[in-house]
């Protein structure tokens, strides 16, 4: 009976053995998959263990962390003026999961970065409960202020660039949310995100970066810039444009908001008065390739615009002769988000180099060591510095004798361009107030580009204008950025 | 190894080695000990104050098995106690880390079960004891044969009247009895068939491998000897129907085809019993819901429950296992209360070792089981007699299949059955029956390694001396 005997013990030898397998399968092979699954509730645990890393703008703290009890997750994340940052930080709930920065960041303010092993190594073994590092952003909390509270009531956005870096300064969005007020896992907090997702305001929406708008007549800045960098056109010359346009192969005309001043104006009066019928005649005699060209270069059409919370994608699309003519003034399909426009200013005031926008400035480790600090980087060149030199001088006379005057700021330098854009079926809904500019301080040397968008502006549509209603927001963020 | 000392009758005496097996009950004793102040450290950064009771408890128990070891089974096997108490110990420490979580210790759940099972543990070497008292000689168990036969069949369909038998958790293998608690009577029939088995083929183990015909290369045992396998064949899958019992009736089949192997040394009963049992298993899967349900949840361990989009157990006893990873989260400090349900201290204790012991804990664990399965081999081959030998494999071998299907269905290695790992899990009837299945081994043992009494002195070997001058 021995042999069979020895065989069966074998046999076990081989079970034991195919279980010592398998563990080491899903313990080692699998573990880390396992570990990090998305129905793992130790992640969301682990995540709300340990006061949670900071999110900074100057040297305060916009977050901080509550100790809560009841559930699993020990901390709740809080906010500081909440909604004013709201487009900034994103949210980290509990029972809702995170988004921007707060998402995108998670491993630094939760200390589970790789680039953190060394300081988590220190606390285990000095015993010290686990810490996250701090997200030290651009921007600016005057700047920020100015933006929110010029909106006020009023549905819209406001970005702001440094332009000869790129930082982000202001990002604003209105109406906004708190996102304290669904940090945690109660039911209190669960109302509040289904109130929030149901609002038709949309106030979880990121109008700033994740919003795209026609961006009317503001984009005439592009569209001046592809004439000077044809070679066709210069600043102070005439352009031949009739009072009317007459779209091509179409029977519409195009009008001009001010009259008796657009027939045959140069480029710079025709900026300063906002002269339709000639930027739609320049958008078809540059063409549609050149026109999406020329939009390319200052930042459309890039899908991966990362702040590092990533921006919606600005387009200048295809589009046939008529429809080229009204993109060329901001009609049309043409779509730009605020961060866009605003990208469109800094790279003017930038003399032609356009910046890559960015709002995180450096991480740091718990004990404060710089962990990965942002470079400011080129993004392109859209215009030689002797055209981008002109456009300043052009986009500062609408501010100092044109339609924006309204942004002008006594000791500096300030150029701009207002903006109304038209949207809805045969226009009926109230159009959209923009306003694109920048600001220097001699004194100062200190910088802001801006971008303004308010919707459904105000109910009577003949007095809306950029300037009327977007202007003076952006004046107000402007003097915050130059510290007046 | 030199296995003259322990398979070939001998009046040398081998080594008892008792001193060794207490050396190691000190440890077995001590790591629970070390593991319950650890699990207290962590939870509540105090040294439990159960601690000392709760070393006391093992520790009597321990030497109480210990010293009636030595007295009645001198020659045992000294591995098989320490790793038994070793297993024992942990299970209790792993229990009552799990009373400490609030939500699976609700009074609907039960409420903290490890002061229950240190008693169903001394109820356990209780009976260790009096085996080992009682049975001087595992032989005795050959006159039993049938009333075995009788008493196992008895005790599998116990669950199966109504009124006394209950249903939990889908499994109709538990049964009420007033005032005492539930118990699950396929714990202990696993002994009794053994016995049953053992007494049976070795009676009919050469008519079984003899007897028979040649059929396509593999010989067919006559109608009379093939019956009872037959009947076993049935009955197993009679529990895995009424019972939906999946794992007893693979033990118990398995078993018996483990023991008709060793029994005639005939292939072709494995290939019979493999047949058989893919049978049944296939007919039953495609019929049985629960069966099925517990097969896609194998196939398909992490997805969501298609009831109510939940996670299922499955799911989360492999997110405990993950989350464990090399060197486990340390006692206490794991999350094994997300598993849920009522069979986190039972079932799925092995998902709370992987988690919170890392694997180098959980094969650490499975090597002690394996350990202890192979002693229980070693002792079939030490064995002198063919009913010990068949007894010892049979128990041994039951043993082992009961702890992988346990294991690998946790790990999902193989679909989830609900039985409980010997010794670690939650579980009266499981403690009891693994502890005098331990005694019975080890009274095997001790037969088989015991000296032959010296041989008499023979008159006529005084004739034949060399005269020396």
């Amino acid at each position: 009976m021995n042999k069979p005997l020895r065989r069966v013990a074998v046999f076990c030898g081989l079970l034991v053995i195919a279980l010592l397998v398998r563990v080491n399968w899903i313990q080692f092979v699998e573990a880390d998959e396992l570990r990090n699954h998305e129905d793992n509730r130790r992640v969301a645990i682990e995540r709300y263990a340990h006061p949670r890393g900071n999110i900074i703008v100057g040297d305060k703290a916009i977050t901080g962390s509550a100790e809560t009890s009841g559930s699993d997750f020990r901390y709740k994340r809080t906010y500081k003026d909440g909604p004013l940052w709201a487009p900034v930080t994103g949210y980290a709930s509990q029972a809702f999961g995170a988004n921007q920065l707060e998402a995108l960041n998670d491993g630094i303010l939760t200390g589970n970065d790789d680039r953190l092993f060394f300081n988590r190594t220190i606390d285990m073994i000095t015993g010290k409960d686990k810490k996250g590092g701090n997200v030290v952003t651009t921007l600016d909390a005057n700047v920020q202020k100015a933006a929110f509270e010029g909106l006020g009531d009023r549905k819209g956005a406001v970005a702001a660039i440094d332009p000869e870096t790129g930082a982000i300064l202001g990002l604003a969005s209105s109406p906004s949310y708190d996102p304290s007020s669904f940090a945690g896992n109660s039911d209190k907090d669960s109302e509040n995100w289904v109130a929030l997702n149901k609002d038709k305001d949309k106030p979880m929406l990121n109008r700033a970066l994740r919003e795209t708008y026609p961006p009317g007549s503001t984009f005439k800045v592009v569209t001046a810039a592809a004439a000077l960098e044809s070679g066709e056109y210069d600043m102070d010359e005439p352009t031949g444009a009739p009072e009317t346009y007459k779209l091509p192969l179409s029977t519409n005309t195009l009008g001009n908001e001010v009259k008796n001043v657009c027939e045959d104006a140069t480029l710079r009066e025709a900026l300063q008065w906002s002269c339709n019928s000639v930027y739609a005649m320049i958008s078809d005699k540059v063409g549609n390739e050149g026109m999406i060209e020329m939009s390319e270069k200052f930042g459309f059409g890039n899908s991966e615009l990362d702040t590092p919370v990533r921006a919606a994608e600005s387009i200048y699309p295809e589009m046939d002769r008529p429809q080229n003519a009204m993109g060329g003034i901001g009609q049309a399909s043409n779509r730009a988000t605020p961060l866009q426009m605003a990208m469109v200013a800094s790279a003017v005031a930038n003399d032609g180099e356009l910046m890559k926008p960015y709002m995180v400035e450096k991480l740091v480790a718990p004990n404060l060591n710089d962990i990965e600090v942002t470079q400011p980087q080129t993004l392109s060149e859209p215009l030689s510095g002797e055209n981008a030199q002109k456009m300043q001088q052009m986009m500062e006379t609408v501010v100092n004798e044109g339609t924006g005057s309204n942004a002008r700021i006594d000791g500096a330098t300030v150029g701009g361009k207002t903006g109304t854009a038209q949207h809805g079926i045969d226009n009926r809904d109230l159009p959209y107030a923009w306003f694109i500019s920048y600001a220097k301080d001699p004194d100062s040397d200190k910088q802001i580009a801006v971008a303004v968008v308010v919707e459904d502006a105000s109910a009577n549509r003949d007095d809306i204008s950029g300037g009327g209603v977007a202007a003076p927001i952006a004046k107000s963020v402007m003097e915050a950025g130059l510290g007046r | 190894m030199s296995s003259s000392h322990t398979s070939t009758i001998s009046s040398v005496a081998a080594p008892s080695r008792r001193n060794t097996e207490l050396a190691m009950l000190v440890f077995a004793v001590l790591i629970p000990v070390f593991a319950y102040v650890n699990v207290g450290l962590a939870k509540e950064d105090t040294v439990p104050a159960g601690v000392l009771g709760y070393a006391a408890g093992l520790g009597c128990l321990a030497a109480v098995a210990h010293l009636v070891v030595r007295k009645f089974a001198p020659y045992s096997d000294p591995l098989l106690l320490p790793i038994a108490t070793l297993l024992n110990g942990l299970g209790l420490v792993l229990i009552w880390r799990l009373d400490q979580e609030p939500s699976l210790t609700t009074p609907a759940l039960g409420g903290p079960m490890a002061p229950g099972q240190l008693m169903w543990s001394a109820v356990g070497v209780g009976l260790f004891v009096v085996v080992l008292l009682f049975l001087k000689d595992h032989r005795v168990l050959q006159r039993y044969t049938y009333i075995s036969m009788a008493a196992a069949l008895i005790l599998l369909i116990m669950p199966m009247v109504p009124g006394l038998g209950a249903n939990v958790n889908g499994a109709r293998i538990w049964i009420r009895i007033p005032g005492l608690g539930s118990l699950q009577p396929g714990e202990f029939a696993k002994i009794v068939i053994a016995v049953f088995f053992a007494g049976y083929l070795m009676v009919k183990r050469d008519a079984l491998a003899l007897a028979s015909r040649r059929f396509m290369g593999l010989y067919l045992p006559r109608g009379r000897d093939l019956g009872p396998i037959l009947v076993i064949w049935g009955l197993s899958l009679m529990i895995l129907v009424f019972e939906t019992d999946l794992g007893t009736s693979l033990l118990f089949f398995g078993l018996f085809v483990i023991m008709l192997y060793v029994a005639t040394e005939r292939t072709s009963w494995i290939v019979f019993g493999l047949l058989l049992s893919a049978l049944g298993a296939v007919s039953v899967a495609s019929f049985n819901s629960h069966i099925g349900d517990r097969v896609d949840n194998w196939l398909n361990p992490l997805a969501r429950s298609p009831v109510n989009d939940g996670v299922t157990e499955t799911a989360q006893a492999m997110y405990s296992f993950g989350s464990g990873g090399l060197f486990g989260s340390g006692l206490g400090q794991g999350f094994s209360r997300l598993i849920g349900g009522i069979a986190t201290k039972s079932d799925y204790i092995l998902a709370t070792v992987g988690e919170e012991l890392g694997l180098t804990g959980l094969m650490a664990i499975v090597v002690l089981y394996g350990l202890l399965i192979e002693r229980g081999m070693r002792t079939a081959l030490a064995a002198r007699d063919p009913f010990g030998k068949l007894l010892a494999v049979g128990l041994s071998g039951a043993f082992a299949l009961q702890c992988f299907v346990v294991a690998g269905g946790v790990t999902a290695l193989i679909p989830l059955t609900g039985m409980t790992m010997p010794f670690l899990a939650q579980g009266g009837s499981s403690v009891i029956a693994n502890w005098a299945l331990i005694a019975i081994l080890l009274r095997i043992s001790d037969t088989a390694r015991r000296p032959a009494p010296a041989p008499a002195p023979s008159p006529d070997a005084e004739m034949t001396q060399v005269v020396r001058t």
